[in-house]
Parts: C-alpha cells; structure tokens; sequence
C-alpha cells in the first residue's frame, strides 16, 4: 500500500504550462476543461523615480497544482452519493461517474478548485493522479512532460523529504484538508495566507 | 476518441465505486479495485502502436514527439522521457506546443485540399481545386513569368515553419530551373550576425555553451529569456533551470521586462530602458577606466582599437578608439559617467558603480546576450556593445567565460538535401522583401544591402512561400505589406504552402495542403548543451488530399521537365537515408540508419563538457587567428569604418567603428507626446513566433495580452483584463491588459506572433493583437534588418 503524492519544485518551474497542456492531450480534454493549472503570483511594485530611474520591489512566481489527492479530502467529505472517494491503497481521489449527480458539492467544498462539474457529462471531473499509469510505474502525464523537471510524483513519504507540506500561496494552509502535495519554494515565493500575493492571471486559469 | 473516452469512464466508474467504499469503511477489496483485472485502459490496448516524429517548427527545439496511434488516428502525444530523469538525463521533451499538435492537426481549419484565390488578396476567399490544376497553373504560371521577367524575379520567401534535413527543396527545384532571387539572413538575429562575424570572426556570432556558466562567478543576462526562446527538454529552457540550480554564481537579468527566466528569483532583475544596453555598458566600462579595472594585456594581445596602442594605421591619432569614446575625450566628447547613463538607461548611476565594481572583479566572469537588443534600429551597436564586457576584464576564452553573445549549442551535423547551384548571384536581405515587389530596380549594394550583384535588375514578380508567415504577419508594418502585396500588378504570381490559412497565406493565389513533418518520414539534429536528433516516420497515412513538399514538388518537376534532375530518382525516405549515411560517414558514431529508425532518438553529450567559445584563440591567438581582417577582436572595426564611409544612410542610420550607445530612429524609438510609449515584442510561451498560433487550447491559457506597469495604466483608466487599443502611426491593434509591475514605466510589452486578424478592406484594425501592425519597415542601418523591438505608440482604453 502506497499513498502517493505530488511534488513541486517552485525553484525550477517556469510557469510555462506544458504539464497543463499535456495532461489535457493524454485526457482528451478539450476548451474550458483543465486538471492541472498554473497560477501567477505577482506583487510589488516597479516605479520610475523623481530623477528618471527606476526601482522595482516586485516578486513573481508560479505555481503548478492539480488535484492533491489530499488525506483530509474536502471533496470525500462532503459528497452525498459517495461517489468521491479516496483509494484505499493508492491514497488517489477519483470520482465514480456512475454514482456522481453532479451537484457541484466537491467543487465548492475544494479549496483548490481541483474538482469541476462537466455539464455534458452531469458529473465531476477532475485529476485522477493517472492511476493507470501509476499501476504502471509511470507516473502522472503531467510530471513526464515538465521540461524543467520541476514536477514529482512518488510515495508521501519519499516526497515529504524533497519539499515542505503545500504552504506557499496562493494555496490555502495545508491544515484545511492535509494535501498529498510537498514543494520547495522559490526565493520569492510567499506562505500561504498572504493576503498581498494574489493570483494575477484568472485570465489563464481554467 | 470515442473509444478512448469510453474505456477511460468505465475504469474510472470502477474504482472510483471502490474508492467510496473504501472512503466508507468497507476497504477489503480497494487494492485490487483501482488496478485489478478487467478494467479497460485507454493507452493499453493490443492494437495501439507509438511513432516517434519531431516539431520542425523555429523554436530551435525540435524535441521528440511519440505518437500514440490507433486506427490511423493519433490518441496522444507523448514526448522523450522516463518516470525519475532529473538533471542528470537530459530529454528532448516536448513543450506545452508540442503536446497540443493534435488541436492543430486535427483542426476544422487546417488546409485539406489545394485551393484557387476567388477574392481580393488578403481577404482569404478560396474555392477548392484538383492537384493537377494547382499545378498545371503553377507550371504555367513559373514558365511564364521566367520568360516575361528572368529568374531574378522569382522569389523564395524567408521562412521558418518547417525544418528538416528535406524540408528545403524549392530552392533546388528552382536552381534546376535557372535560379532565384535568394533572400540573406532572417528575422531572428540580422542585426547580429552582420555585425558580430566581423568584429569577432566567423566562430564568435554564438557564445559558449550555457553549462559552461556553471563554473562563472558573475552571469549578466541581456535581453534573454532562455526558458521562453527554447522550452523543450534539452534545450536552453531545461539547461537555464539546470544552470540556475547548479551555479555559485550570482545572476543579473538586464531586460525591461520581468520575464518567465527570471521568475522566482526576482532580486535578480536590473530593470532598463530598451535598447539603452549600450549606454549602460559604456558607463560600466567608464568605471572600469577610471578604477583601474580593465585588462590591458588582454586587450592588448586579443583586440584592436581599445585604446590608441592598438588602434589601425589608418584611424590612428584621431581620437577614434573606444576608450576615447568612453573616456570623453572621441566622437561626441561626453565622458560616458554613470550620472550619464543613468536618465537613459533607467538604471541609478549608485547601481551603475556598484555593477562596474561587480564585473571588474568577477572572474569567471559570463556574459549571454538574446536576440533581443539587437532587433532594433540600433540594434547593431546596442548588441556589439553588450560584447565589450568580457573584452574589457579579459574574460573571454577561458573556463566560465563567454563573449557576450547569445549561448552557443553543441550539434550533430546532419547533411540537408543539396540545393544545387543557383544561376542569380544577387541576394536581398530578407527584411527588403517588399521593396523588392514595390520596385526592386531601385535597391543597390549601397542602398539596400543588394549581396553578389550591385543592384537588383529586376522587381520580384513571384513569389514562392513555403510554410512561411512573413508575407505579413512575421513582417514589419503588415499595412504597408498589404497594400504592395494586394496590388497584383507588382507580384503576379504567390504560392503558400500550408497547414493552417495563416495571415500570409490569404495573399496566396494558390495554397496546397501541406503535411506535417510528422506525418512524412523526416529527420532533424537539434540541441542545446546535449545535442540530440531525431528520426520520424509518418504517425497516420496522408489524410485529405494533403501532400509532401517533396512529392509535390517532384510532380511540378516532371510539369517542368526537371524531374530527374530534382529527384535523382530517389524518394524522400531514400533522400533521408542517404544524407544520413553521408553524416555518418563523416561522423562513425552515429548509429546505423536501421538503429536509428528503430530507436527515434539519438542524443549525444558534448565530450567535452562544455562548449567554450574562442578557447583556442586565447590559448594560441597567433597559431589560431580570428576571421576578422585583424585576426583579432576587433573593438575598432575599419570594416565597419569603411562600410559607414560608402554607404548611402539615411537619418539615425549610425554604423559606428566603435561600438556606441545610439538612440535609433527619431520615429521609432523616441516617445512623444502623441506616442509617449515605447512598445517592444517578446517570444510567447503559447508560440514560436506565429506557429501554433490558431491552435485553440493554448490561446484559451496564453492570452494575447499587451503588458503595462500600474503607473501608466492607471492615468489611462486601464484596469487588467480591459481591450485596450494601441495605435501608432504605422496602425492600430487591440488586446487585453496584463497590468504588471514585470514591465518598466513608459514601455509596453506585446508578445510577437499573434494572428493579424483585421478587415483590410475595411477598417485595418487588428483585433488579433499582432504587434507588427504597429512595427515599421524600414531596415536598421548596416545590417538592413527588422528592428521589430523599436515602436512607440499610445494606449487607450478601446
């Protein structure tokens, strides 16, 4: 039995979205359809002074999440048809589309919007950590495509040593639901609650 | 997909049932839920098979793509990689572009069947019709206008779409037919490569390699984003990252921009005017001369005209060296002090010191400049003065050096597909192709930088462009292009081969459905510090009525009564197979082509670790003398002083023999009161160039957004988010706002490459946010280049 988790290395990614685009290609998943996004954080200033030259207190960072396959998953907890659930073994989150009525609970419940409603489809849909390459000893498309290597998938115990629990914004503070995600931050990443680092590209968030 | 999808549900629908129960309690049977026997699996069925191809397209990545197929459809596209490579194990893995080429391939809108204009130019009304017509007209239509007008008038268009060792065969088709009029240089690094080969000799236009950075003590990083340029896998996205990680040394990124190489690390940033690099560089170098901190044994022995002691016969005693230029006491006899640069630059002149003193000690000391500050109109002197800091403390030639220049690549050389001898000896630079339509008679080599002849004798009448997007959207003020190139009677004759109805390709009297790379057999070497190359076979057959260049080509030849001579009576493949034996011959550790078809991809450590660029030279400068007319670095250039004497230049057109700070061109580059703005183009993460740049899913995450700091969104009642409209006199384009600090005041940042989207028959705004609506065509001076980083403009809210 292992219970897996994500890591990101926000030292190596440059938020260029290749592991979004490639999870959407593997999933098929066409316009306003995504399982893994990456915000920008972006805050500071850059001012022209009194005599013409400039000063910059601005700090910008990206970051790349998915579905964290939490231990405490807010998704599980508030479903009514128990069509979400966690895999005993794996620890992965995958919602039962047999089951699922598509009333939007999990989506509203997650506190990192992991989970969508497909209309189409009347259910949830979201990451499912790509449980059936993982029984392959793949690991999640995303991860094999990141050009940075910035992204890691394993056991929760190998990626707690490589990263500290999700604490930099703009995520919420790990304690709400225990997020299988551990990251190394990047210089200028800020904790997570900072009310002045603030996702500045909804545009490109799906 | 639809049995893809159906597969995937019914697997999720099984575990995630036994996932709830395991949520509920009852977990006895949860392991062998999510992965026991009967589950249906989308990428594991018996007839699936993988293909590997290659991107072709200019990024230079050209990374690997592995197709997964089943009943001649692609299912995904997967990339080089294994499940745990670090930074150990280079891959060429393919870019968020690379992973979407099923939306591109697969689109509504791609090119399935050769097509006839039946509206104006530019306005993109086709009607479908049969190959043998498409090329019965096209072999007409070469016939006649060779005979009405030579050779010289058939044009073959700069273009980058498409890459590999068989992808250029119209310039052999042509040279079997008499020749062409050939276009020198590119749109990428003109002003570059006509000035760095003569100061530094032909090895010094790349600098080293990036991983040999990691041993510097100092990287100063001009104008360059590694990890947006290039962002495949073994490439310069991966080896910044790699490099970032690994190296002691401090890192400075001198750009008007925050940029995605500099994210998470944002101290890093020195934020600057853009194109006043040469300003800051001739205040460092100032204080290098004041505090004593040059290498004068250096300059000495590798260079000519730092100073009067190495200055040639010829310009000798006149006050003409750079230090003379710096120092005050040359040229315009303003000392070039830090409290000079400063209101140029935007950097304070207590910065300027404090940098002097960082480069003055810094040994290794590692210079990398992009391509950035040299597209401009003064782009040849603003990026030959960027290379003056490694020459002034000797850094260049030894271990963690560069010269100043953008990184250099470690490669394999694959051999193309011969283009045979072209009968016209006269060459334009790209960038003067539509003065070349409008009346070519008029450019010489002293006006317009005519190459092999001293003036054009004819206007081009025809032009061939194949999987190109410079006819307008890659080219500078797309009106002024529209209206040469609406104008049939200039150009008689264009032909666009295409995947996609690109902006160019609606000025096509004929567009023919084209092939990917990936849907032929094709070969490529690409590389970064790890050189690689890749083999491809076709992922499905031929879908539509699209077609090879090469197969295409080959019936034209047989219309013409060429064809022997264009194919050797080889096919592609036997073309493909033969370069290779030809590169191995030359090169025995290249596997054997039956290897290399089987595996896809090669890659290959540099041997020597890194790449330093003119180690030999400083090892030995006598046994190994640069190409320059000095055999030497030459901070003098009596080339350039000679060329500047000759030439017929316009006003601002500085060409320098030194290489000075210049502010550019009066209408491009100095703000007004109407145009108070400066506006500059970078490289998309969501393209290369325009490439990719109708492809749905990565314009949804990848907005077309003009970039302006708070201060100069907010007096104009711009908030993020908002359509602004930007206008100068070239045109007026419209875009959403990124309100960002990562911009300096008073410059605005427009990603190049967007899909020119505008009615030009009606009101030519460009509601597709393609900055070279905005962008001039006048070349810079020396290298007649595009300076499509030189705009000014005003923004409103639209």
């Amino acid at each position: 039995m292992t219970h897996y988790a994500f890591h990101f290395d926000g030292s190596r990614c440059t938020g260029c979205k290749t592991c979004a685009l490639a999870c959407k290609d593997y999933h098929d998943l066409g316009l306003g359809a995504a399982f893994r996004k990456v915000y920008e954080v972006t805050l500071g200033d850059t001012t022209r002074q009194a005599d013409g030259t400039f000063a910059s207190t601005c700090a910008s960072y990206p970051v790349s999440v998915a579905c964290n396959h939490c231990a405490d998953p807010a998704c599980v907890r508030v479903c009514p048809t128990r069509a979400m659930g966690k895999d005993e073994a794996t620890g992965l989150v995958a919602v039962d589309e047999g089951r699922c009525v598509g009333c939007g609970y999990c989506a509203m419940a997650c506190p990192y919007g992991a989970p969508k409603v497909d209309r189409e489809r009347g259910c949830s849909v979201k990451c499912d950590g790509c449980a059936e390459r993982v029984e392959r000893d793949l690991k999640p498309v995303c991860v094999e495509a990141c050009p940075a290597r910035a992204l890691d998938f394993g056991s929760v115990e190998a990626m707690r040593k490589r990263g500290d629990h999700a604490s930099i914004a703009p995520l919420p503070p790990p304690a709400h639901t225990r997020p299988s995600l551990f990251v190394k931050p990047s210089a200028d990443a800020r904790p997570a609650g900072d009310p002045a680092a603030a996702v500045v590209n909804p545009l490109e968030v799906i | 997909m639809a049995d893809t999808t159906l597969s995937r549900r019914s697997f999720l629908r099984a575990s995630g049932a036994l996932g709830g129960l395991a949520a509920a309690g009852g977990a006895a049977a949860a392991t062998d839920s999510l992965f026991g026997a009967g589950v249906a699996r989308a990428d594991a069925q018996p007839e699936e098979r993988t293909v590997w191809g290659h991107c072709a397209i200019n990024c230079p990545g050209r990374c690997a793509l592995k197709f997964h197929v089943r009943d001649d459809e692609v299912r995904w596209v997967d990339t080089c990689t294994s499940p745990n490579a670090d930074f150990d194990e280079p891959q060429p893995r393919a870019c968020l572009r690379g992973r979407t080429y099923r939306r591109w391939m697969n689109s509504p809108d791609r090119v399935n069947y050769p097509l006839r204009r039946v509206g104006k130019r530019g306005e993109g009304r086709f009607e479908r019709i049969s190959w043998d017509e498409a090329l019965d007209t096209i072999a007409s239509e070469l016939r006649r206008i060779i005979d009405a007008y030579g050779n010289e008038s058939i044009y073959l268009s700069y273009a980058t779409g498409v890459s590999a060792t068989t992808a250029r065969t119209l310039p052999r088709l042509m040279n079997c037919l008499g020749g062409y009029l050939a276009g020198y240089g590119d749109y990428s690094a003109m002003q570059m490569q006509r000035t760095i080969p003569l100061v530094q000799g032909m090895t010094g236009f790349y600098g080293s390699t990036l991983n040999a950075a990691e041993d510097a003590e100092l990287i100063l990083a001009f104008g360059t984003s590694p990890v947006e340029t290039r962002q495949g896998g073994a490439v310069s996205h991966y080896d910044w990252v790699r490099l970032r990680e690994r190296t002691k040394a401090r890192i400075i990124y001198i750009d008007p921009r925050l940029s995605d190489s500099a994210m998470g690390r944002s101290g890093e940033w020195l934020p600057i005017n853009p194109g006043t690099d040469a300003a800051l560089v001739a205040a460092i170098g100032h204080e290098l001369v004041r505090n004593d901190l040059i290498d004068k044994e250096f300059l000495d022995t590798y260079c000519v005209g730092f100073d009067e002691d190495t200055m040639p016969e010829s310009a000798r005693g006149q006050n003409r060296s750079y230090k003379d230029y710096l120092m005050g006491t040359g040229y315009d006899k303003v000392a070039k002090t830090p409290e000079w640069a400063a209101p140029i630059t935007g950097v304070p002149a207590e910065r300027i010191r404090e940098l002097a003193a960082q480069v003055g000690s810094a040994k290794p000391l590692f210079v990398v400049q992009g391509w950035g500050p040299q597209r401009r109109s003064n782009g040849e002197m603003n990026c030959w003065a960027i290379t003056m800091l490694p020459l002034l403390t000797g850094q260049v030639g030894l271990p963690g050096t560069s010269n100043g220049c953008r990184e250099g690549t470690y490669s394999l050389g694959l051999r193309s597909i011969p283009a045979g001898d072209n009968p016209v000896k006269a060459s334009i630079p790209v960038f003067l192709f539509t003065d070349a339509v409008e009346d070519g008679r008029r450019m010489t080599a002293l006006n317009a930088g005519v190459q092999g002849a001293p003036k054009l004798d004819q206007s081009i009448k025809c032009i061939l462009n194949y999987a190109g997007n410079c006819l307008t959207n890659q080219h500078g003020n797309i009106n002024r292009a529209h209206d040469i190139l609406a104008d049939e009677s200039k150009c008689e004759f264009i032909v666009v081969w295409e995947t996609a109805l690109t902006d160019s390709a609606k000025y096509a009297d004929i567009v023919l459905p084209d092939l990917f790379r990936f849907e032929q057999p094709s070969m490529i070497a690409a590389g970064g510090d790890t050189a690689y190359l890749i083999a491809g076979q076709p992922c499905t057959t031929p879908k539509f009525e699209r077609r090879s260049l090469y197969d295409c080509l080959a019936d034209l030849a047989r219309r013409l009564g060429v064809e022997e001579q264009f194919t050797e009576g080889k096919t592609q493949q036997e073309w493909i197979e033969e370069l290779y034996e030809q590169s191995r011959a030359k090169d025995p550790e290249l596997p054997s082509y039956a290897q290399i078809q089987n595996q896809g991809v090669y890659l290959r450590t540099n041997p020597r670790g890194c790449t330093i660029v003119h180690e030999a030279f400083r090892a030995d400068p006598e046994a190994n003398p640069l190409t320059t007319p000095s055999g030497k670095i030459e901070i003098y250039s009596e080339t350039l002083a000679q060329i500047a004497d000759a030439w017929e230049l316009g006003p601002d057109d500085v060409i320098a023999p030194v290489p000075v700070y210049t502010p550019g061109f009066a209408e491009t580059d100095i703000p007004t009161e109407s145009y108070p703005l400066r506006c500059s183009g970078f490289h998309y993460r969501g393209r290369v160039h325009s490439s990719w740049g109708g492809v749905d899913v990565l314009k949804e995450v990848n907005p077309q957004e003009l970039w302006i700091n708070p201060s100069d969104a907010r007096p104009r009642g711009i908030a993020a988010g908002d359509v602004v409209r930007v206008e100068n006199d070239f045109g007026k384009v419209e875009l959403l706002a990124k309100v960002t600090p990562r911009v300096v005041p008073g410059t605005v940042c427009m990603a190049q490459g967007a899909w020119h989207d505008a009615d030009m028959y009606g009101d030519r705004v460009d509601r597709g946010g393609c900055i070279n609506t905005l962008t001039t065509h006048r070349p810079s001076p020396l290298a007649k280049g595009n300076p499509q980083h030189s705009n000014i403009c005003e923004v409103k809210k639209a």
